[in-house]
């Protein structure tokens, strides 16, 4: 217990500063939390990797006011990976549909856009928007966190001119 | 060991340069089929996969690990009847591979009585993948996916608790259904194909340098190795041996992937256990491998970084330099993270004689990889099978017996020391600088087959080239799907809240099951 005590001591805080982009809400506008759902529609994988990086310490989303949830009917922000499959369309219908409005939705990763490397098969529906309406697209295979966390701010630069 | 698969066949296993000896044999009758496949069950092979192809005739694949290499069974299926025998009998994880091959294909896998959709949920009209000229690969029977008939239990006081397809938390989509009673699990049965991306037929018609970056998406943790198995099984088909710096470099690709992982998996362990300072702890170290992995080979997670006939980075002396350097402050750092591990009571009370996979059920089920090691599977295709270069500094084999999540914690404890160390020799020893080979053409199509160890275990790879180095056909078979039957095994008995941690404990990709 000691070691481990003495490990974190040691380790101290290692969370980076928060860069500010034009384009998305600075820390001072941002003054609410948000609760994603994350939804994997297909993804290879990759796109959860960076997702879950976004949780360690140096990135550190929950000091930013963002974490993830585990209900639909908690989240805010529905941020879904992949090509979507046609096996998961229904299920990422009905996951949306879970979730109380107003709600955005961030598309995160190549796949999410236009189906990236898997479009035309015949097993994916090539990206989100041919599902449903995207507030906030992230691109890259797979996007790096920063650029995630960017995305989803950005989520909420969107939503204030919008209201 | 007796030699007859291979010397009536007219092959012997051919060591290769690069990866473990491998053969791929011919078939026309499926009773040879089923002989060979009876032989190499009683010389202790493991199956670790069964596909489908059509080209010019509608094959099926069956690869099989033994002790000494790799062995891929090629059978023609007559277009009368496209029928094959199953070899569930023999291995009981046939089936699932069995029943993908006929949903995709609509080949008839003659002896299997388990016939419910598996990759197929019922949504298309006819195989995906069948021939459309066949009339007799139209008939698939289809139900909607939520008619499917888990296996029941039936008793005093048990019900079911159905989980998925999505999950809480940053997961893969997969349906799990158990069976309880109280708090006990007595069944697990897992359901995929919820992911299927229609792998195979987005391979067909590609060049290789396309088929390089697919094979880096078929499961994202496992990048480097599905794309260091596609390129090996186009060497092998080509004829060439990549450069000996580029086996170098590969080799060290593959131990960055595999540290970067186990340590993902043993922070994620700690955090499902109640201990949250262990995730922080070390994704912090993973992101740190993630960042030099970002400045030396120009990708966070390595994707692209292998191609047919060699790597696409080389390292400069200031990168080695680099890479020593994070070698010994991983070394130092996750040496006290083992400590703490192997002190707190509260950690080891949670993994000890949780989720125990039984030897006998690993061997049974073909189990290998970090789970097949600490139920006693000894083996590693980097320690045993190397006729490469790299195979001077091979990594020791970690094996444990106990076979709990525990002994999984501990494997792979173990394996990032070994991986550090056989890094660190190959930095040091680093021979000239990784030069790409140019592929061979040849006007007859060719086949090329390659085992890697990723880090779940044994990844087999499979390509079929045309002329012009176009793709025909390619199969990866990641460990995965042997990994969700070990978990439906490790799993009754153990209460329904330890489930998340004996289902991170052997970590399936869900993404390289259902392809």
């Amino acid at each position: 217990m000691w070691k481990l005590l003495w490990k974190i001591l040691k380790t101290g805080n290692l969370t980076e500063a928060q860069k500010t982009d034009p384009g998305c809400a600075t820390p001072s506008e941002y003054r609410h939390s948000a609760a994603i759902r994350h939804l994997d529609a297909g993804s290879c994988n990759g796109c959860e990797l960076e997702l879950s990086a976004l949780e360690n310490p140096v990135v550190s989303l929950g000091s930013r006011g963002l974490s993830f949830v585990a209900s639909p009917r908690h989240a805010d922000i529905l941020l879904v990976t992949g090509p979507v499959t046609c096996h998961m369309r229904e299920a990422l219908e009905i996951t949306s549909e879970a979730m109380p409005s107003p709600k955005r939705t961030v598309a995160v990763g190549d796949c999410a856009k236009d189906g990236g490397i898997f479009r035309g098969s015949y097993a994916v529906l090539d990206g989100l928007p041919q599902v449903m309406e995207v507030d906030v697209f992230v691109p890259g295979c797979p996007p790096k966190p920063e650029e995630i966390v960017e995305g989803l701010l950005r989520a909420f630069a969107e939503k204030k001119q919008t209201t | 060991m007796n030699e007859r698969p291979f010397d009536e066949g007219g092959l012997c296993l051919i060591p290769s340069e690069e990866g473990i000896p491998r053969a791929l044999l011919p078939l026309d009758l499926p009773e040879n089929y089923l002989r060979e496949a009876r032989f190499l069950k009683s010389s202790g092979a493991r199956l670790k996969g069964i596909w489908g192809a059509t080209s010019e005739t509608p094959s099926l694949y069956a690869a099989f690990l033994l002790k000494e290499g790799l062995v891929v069974l090629s059978l023609s299926l007559a277009r009368s009847t496209l029928s094959f025998p199953s070899l569930s009998g023999l291995f009981p994880a046939a089936g699932r591979f069995e029943r993908t091959v006929r949903d995709l294909f609509g080949f008839r896998p003659e002896g299997l009585s388990d016939l419910r959709l598996q990759t197929n949920h019922g949504l298309w009209a006819r195989p995906p993948l069948s021939d459309p000229d066949n009339p007799l690969a139209s008939d698939s029977p289809s139900s909607p996916p939520e008619n499917y008939p888990f296996v029941r239990v039936s008793g005093e006081g048990v019900h079911e608790i159905p989980v998925g397809p999505v999950h809480a938390g940053i997961i893969e989509p997969g349906h799990f259904r158990f069976s309880v009673v109280g708090e006990k699990v007595l069944r697990l049965e897992t359901r995929m194909g919820y992911t299927h991306k229609g792998i195979a037929s987005l391979f067909h018609g590609r060049s290789l340098a396309e088929g390089a970056r697919l094979a880096s998406r078929i499961s994202g943790d496992s990048a480097v190795a599905c794309s260091l198995v596609f390129s090996q099984a186009v060497e092998q088909a080509a004829g060439i041996a990549p450069s000996e710096g580029s086996r170098f470099v590969r080799a060290i690709l593959l131990e960055r992937e595999r540290i970067a992982n186990h340590l993902g998996d043993l922070g994620a362990l700690g955090n499902d256990a109640g201990l949250g300072a262990a995730l922080s702890l070390f994704s912090r170290l993973r992101e740190r491998l993630h960042r030099t992995s970002l400045t030396v080979f120009g990708h966070r997670l390595l994707f692209d970084t292998i191609v047919p006939g060699g790597v696409s980075a080389s390292l400069s002396a200031s990168a080695i330099g680099h890479l020593l350097g994070e070698c010994d402050d991983l070394t130092r750092e996750i040496s006290q993270l083992e400590r703490i591990y192997a002190d707190h009571g509260g950690l080891q009370d949670r993994f000890q004689n949780t989720g125990i996979l039984l030897p006998e059920v690993a061997h049974l089920y073909g189990v290998g990889g970090v789970a097949g090691r600490a139920s006693g599977q000894a083996f590693d295709a980097r320690v045993d099978h190397r006729g490469d270069p790299t195979h001077r500094f091979a990594p020791a084999l970690s094996l444990d017996h106990t076979g709990d999540v525990a002994a999984r914690v501990r494997i792979r404890f173990l394996e990032i020391f070994e991986s550090l160390i056989f890094t660190r020799s190959l930095l040091l020893h680093l021979p000239e600088p990784p030069l790409s080979m140019a592929l061979p053409d040849a006007p007859e199509p060719r086949e090329g087959c390659a085992l890697v160890e990723g880090f779940r275990g044994e990844v087999i790879g499979w390509v079929r080239l045309l002329q012009g180095e176009v793709l025909e056909s390619v199969h990866i078979q990641d460990p995965s799907p042997l990994l969700w039957h070990a978990l439906e095994a490790a799993t009754p008995g153990n209460l329904v809240a330890d489930f998340p941690l004996i289902n991170k404990s052997f970590n399936p990709s869900y993404s390289g099951t259902d392809l």
